[in-house]
């Protein structure tokens, strides 16, 4: 009886994965929707900064910057990877997530108090050797935004409370766990009155990878965490028999239901493993970059993560690429606001556009006629 | 109602387990209150907590409520452990919601009587408070539920609220108050119609569409502040709407203060809730627009233009958005600051949901979050042992136990998030 049920079950799970690989997916939506997506939002962005009287020459200036500060040296190259470890680790488990139908807006908190927890295994297991200490406080940040997670995903299962809203009061509530937290006298650095935590030791850091070749170089070893990441969760997603029925009850939730999948395990293991990417992208940050937790240490990588994980259409490599391109803006950004004076919010703005039109293509095909080849598939692409 | 009945007999059985479980969990809640009522505030509380209930120059003074903190949280926690062991007992689940509330009221008063137990403390000041936090909220709310009644679910009242702070400080700084109201009310309608046309005509996953336009609206607002605020510090000053008296019926006790002192947005926001209940449910329109958030097919049969209705609709929900955003600028502190709606457009999302999908309710549970609110800022006075940051958390805690609570009960439009494609 079992047996034929899981041969069904993986009938199943080879069309279905034959429909979602790449070679499938239509070329236009994966490759020149984004492009277009890309200019179209340089374009308004430069009409906003016009806008705000900015003159031509510094638009073009802050471009310039842009590039130079994302791609245009080593030191830009590494400081876009460094960028775009934590959006990629937070953006895989969103798109875990919204491949299970759960649209979880809590990256943010669970990256938070992931981080704190990394840096309390940091600070309090002082002394071990790295090859333990630093899988302990990356597993802390991993462990702590699970669970934290998990009170959104049992919530659903359990009451049907709505993901998004839980998700966002967890959020409100982790900056003023972070606040308090960072008040207590164990956790809050000596000497000092402001909220900030003890410093984390050398044995709990995230290795730089090319300090050999300019101890300014800040990309560290989580870039090997974030591909690793990547490859996890191509596998459970798409070779694992609990990742077929996230995405099977995130196609249909009462399908999957009949077909005896247990639906509330599905639901918090989802918001599990997708906080335990948020957590780990947490640790990452204060382990690889910040060495330390201060209030709003995460500067809004949670909220990036969403526009990532939508922007790599929920797909790991997907979800790899736009955190490259996420990353490469926020390090141009930084380069432009030095540069040409313009302040790196234009960016947001920027991610927000690049957004809009990925995940209205038929609003990409209005405004683009010409670059699609018939309007009859244009119907059927609707999400 | 036809919804829930189709559901019901959809998945008869689990439903009611489902039920019996949910009044299980609040059961518990309410026991786990009861001791904390008990062991907490009952125990500790010693003396006397004064409720001030007006001032001494207004026209009627009322004398102070007295309460002795002891006995009444005595029998507040016996209260709440009688509500809790009733959940499990047959015939509980009926009342799941009900003791839910009245428990969490319960213990609200309880807190209170033991934080300002031998001491002195202002009602109407914390009521009157309650009514001016609870305006965006109670807005944010409408415009949710103007926008799920025709179906299309909006996240982005965060971000309408955000637009509408922002272009009442631009433009009230320019023009003065009035012409920064008005065009906070066009900028947040014409969210709405962008929200509409990503939506309705561009067929954008809903939320995804919400989540964009709040992201866009943060960027935008906090760019131009940086960029253009911090340097021309006179476009972020505006005029501010003062409160005014409503003559005779300002000077009755507690009520007086609450409800008919306040400013024009407190008695904005209470004329539009009355206007969109009578709206909604008592003219053709209204009961056009709430056909298509239940059954658009059907809608679309009978000759409704349901994508015209729909843009109508969430255009109105943006501009009721922008007006509450104006609150935060204009109705407050006259000055924009980054981000400074700080979550309130969720909280009024989650008022939406609470109050049922009526304009009514979601004031009733905007004033709940605003109680929350002011409460918390008033708790800072009196020097409570519970750290600033957990009463800070108690509203978003609040919303949480509501949603997680309420929502077997409530029913949303039936359409509710769906896109509509006329065939």
């Amino acid at each position: 009886m079992s047996k034929t049920l899981n041969d069904k079950i993986d009938a199943a799970a080879e069309t279905l994965l034959n429909r979602t690989s790449r070679g499938r997916e239509d070329f236009e939506t994966l490759v020149v929707v984004p492009i277009f997506a890309v200019i179209v939002a340089l374009i308004l962005g430069a009409l906003i900064m016009l806008a705000t009287n900015v003159d031509l020459a510094t638009i073009g200036k802050s471009y310039v910057a842009l590039a130079h500060g994302s791609v245009g040296s080593l030191s830009a190259i590494s400081e876009t990877l460094t960028a775009a470890i934590p959006l990629v680790l937070a953006g895989l488990g969103l798109a875990l997530g919204f491949r299970a139908g759960l649209f979880n807006i809590g990256a943010e908190g669970q990256l938070l108090l992931g981080g704190m927890a990394a840096v309390v295994a940091g600070f309090m297991l002082d002394g071990l050797p790295w090859v333990v200490h630093l899988p302990i406080a990356l597993l802390a940040g991993a462990l702590v935004g699970a669970l934290y997670a998990s009170i959104a995903g049992w919530l659903k299962a359990a009451t049907g409370a709505h993901e998004v809203i839980s998700t966002i009061m967890l959020n409100l509530i982790s900056f003023r766990l972070l606040d308090y937290f960072l008040r207590q006298p164990f956790i809050q650095k000596e000497g000092r009155a402001d909220p900030i935590s003890k410093s984390v030791p050398d044995s709990a850091e995230l290795p730089r990878l090319l300090d050999w070749i300019d101890p300014n170089l800040r990309v560290h070893a989580g870039l090997f965490l974030m591909l690793a990441a990547v490859a996890f969760v191509y596998w459970i997603l798409f070779r694992s028999k609990i990742g077929f029925a996230f995405r099977a009850s995130g196609e249909n939730l009462h399908a999957a239901r009949y077909a005896g999948m247990h639906s509330s395990f599905i639901i918090i293991a989802a918001m599990a493993t997708a906080g335990a990417l948020a957590g780990l992208a947490g640790a990452s940050q204060v382990l690889g970059v910040l060495d330390r937790a201060t209030p709003g240490f995460s500067a809004g990588i949670g909220f990036d993560a969403i526009a990532v994980a939508l922007m790599g259409r929920s797909h790991p490599l997907g979800v790899l690429l736009a955190g490259l391109l996420f990353g490469a803006l926020e390090a141009g950004g930084r380069q432009m606001q030095v540069d040409a004076g313009v302040s790196i919010d234009l960016i947001s703005i920027i991610q927000a556009l690049i957004i809009v039109f990925i995940a209205a293509p038929l609003l990409v095909k209005a405004i683009f006629p010409w670059g699609f080849r018939s309007d009859s598939q244009a119907k059927g692409g609707a999400k | 109602m036809i919804s829930s009945q189709t559901q019901s007999t959809q998945s008869g059985t689990t439903l009611d387990s489902g039920k019996a479980r949910q009044a299980r969990i609040t059961g518990a809640i309410l026991l786990a209150l009861a001791c904390l009522v008990l062991f907490v505030f009952g125990m500790d509380a010693s003396g006397d907590a004064t409720f001030r209930l007006s001032r001494p120059t207004d026209p009627w003074a009322v004398p102070n409520l007295v309460v002795p903190a002891g006995p009444f949280n005595y029998i507040a926690g016996a209260i709440l452990a009688f509500l809790g062991v009733r959940q499990f007992l047959q015939g509980g689940v009926r009342w799941t919601s009900l003791s839910l509330g009245l428990g969490l009221a319960i213990l609200v008063m309880a807190f209170l009587v033991w934080a300002t137990a031998g001491k002195a403390f202002s009602l109407t000041g914390m009521l009157q408070a309650t009514m001016v936090r609870a305006v965006p909220i109670a807005l944010g709310g409408l415009a949710g539920v103007l926008c799920e009644r025709v179906a299309v679910v909006n996240i982005a009242i965060e971000g309408m609220l955000l637009a509408g702070a922002f272009t009442g400080a631009l433009i009230g700084s320019l023009l003065g108050g009035w012409g920064g109201l008005a065009a906070a009310v066009v900028v947040g309608g014409a969210f709405g119609f962008i929200l509409a046309a990503l939506v309705v005509t561009y067929r954008m996953d809903q939320i995804i569409a919400g989540v964009v336009i709040n992201l866009f609206v943060l960027g935008l607002t906090s760019y131009v502040s940086s960029q253009v605020f911090s340097e021309y510090r006179h476009l972020n000053n505006a005029p501010v709407f003062r409160a005014f008296k409503i003559p005779l019926l300002g000077d009755i006790p507690v009520i007086g203060p609450m409800l008919f002192k306040q400013n024009l947005f407190v008695y904005g926001a209470l004329i539009l809730v009355a206007i969109s209940t009578y709206y909604l449910f008592f003219t053709r329109n209204g009961l056009r627009a709430r056909a298509v958030g239940e059954h658009p097919e059907a809608a679309d049969t009978l000759g409704i233009n349901v994508y015209r209705t729909r843009y109508i609709h969430v255009t109105l929900g943006g501009m009721v958005a922008g007006f509450g955003g104006a609150w935060f600028t204009l109705g407050s502190v006259g000055r924009f600051d980054e981000n400074m709606t700080g979550g309130r457009g969720f909280i009024g999302l989650a008022a939406m949901i609470f109050g049922r999908w009526h304009p009514v309710g979601a004031l009733a549970a905007a004033l709940v979050f605003g109680f929350a609110d002011s409460l918390q800022q008033k708790l800072a006075l009196l020097r409570t042992p519970i750290p600033s940051e957990f009463l800070a958390m108690s509203p978003y805690i609040a919303t949480i136990i509501v949603v997680a609570g309420f929502i077997g009960k409530a029913q949303p439009p039936a359409a509710d998030g769906k896109p509509y494609v006329k065939e």
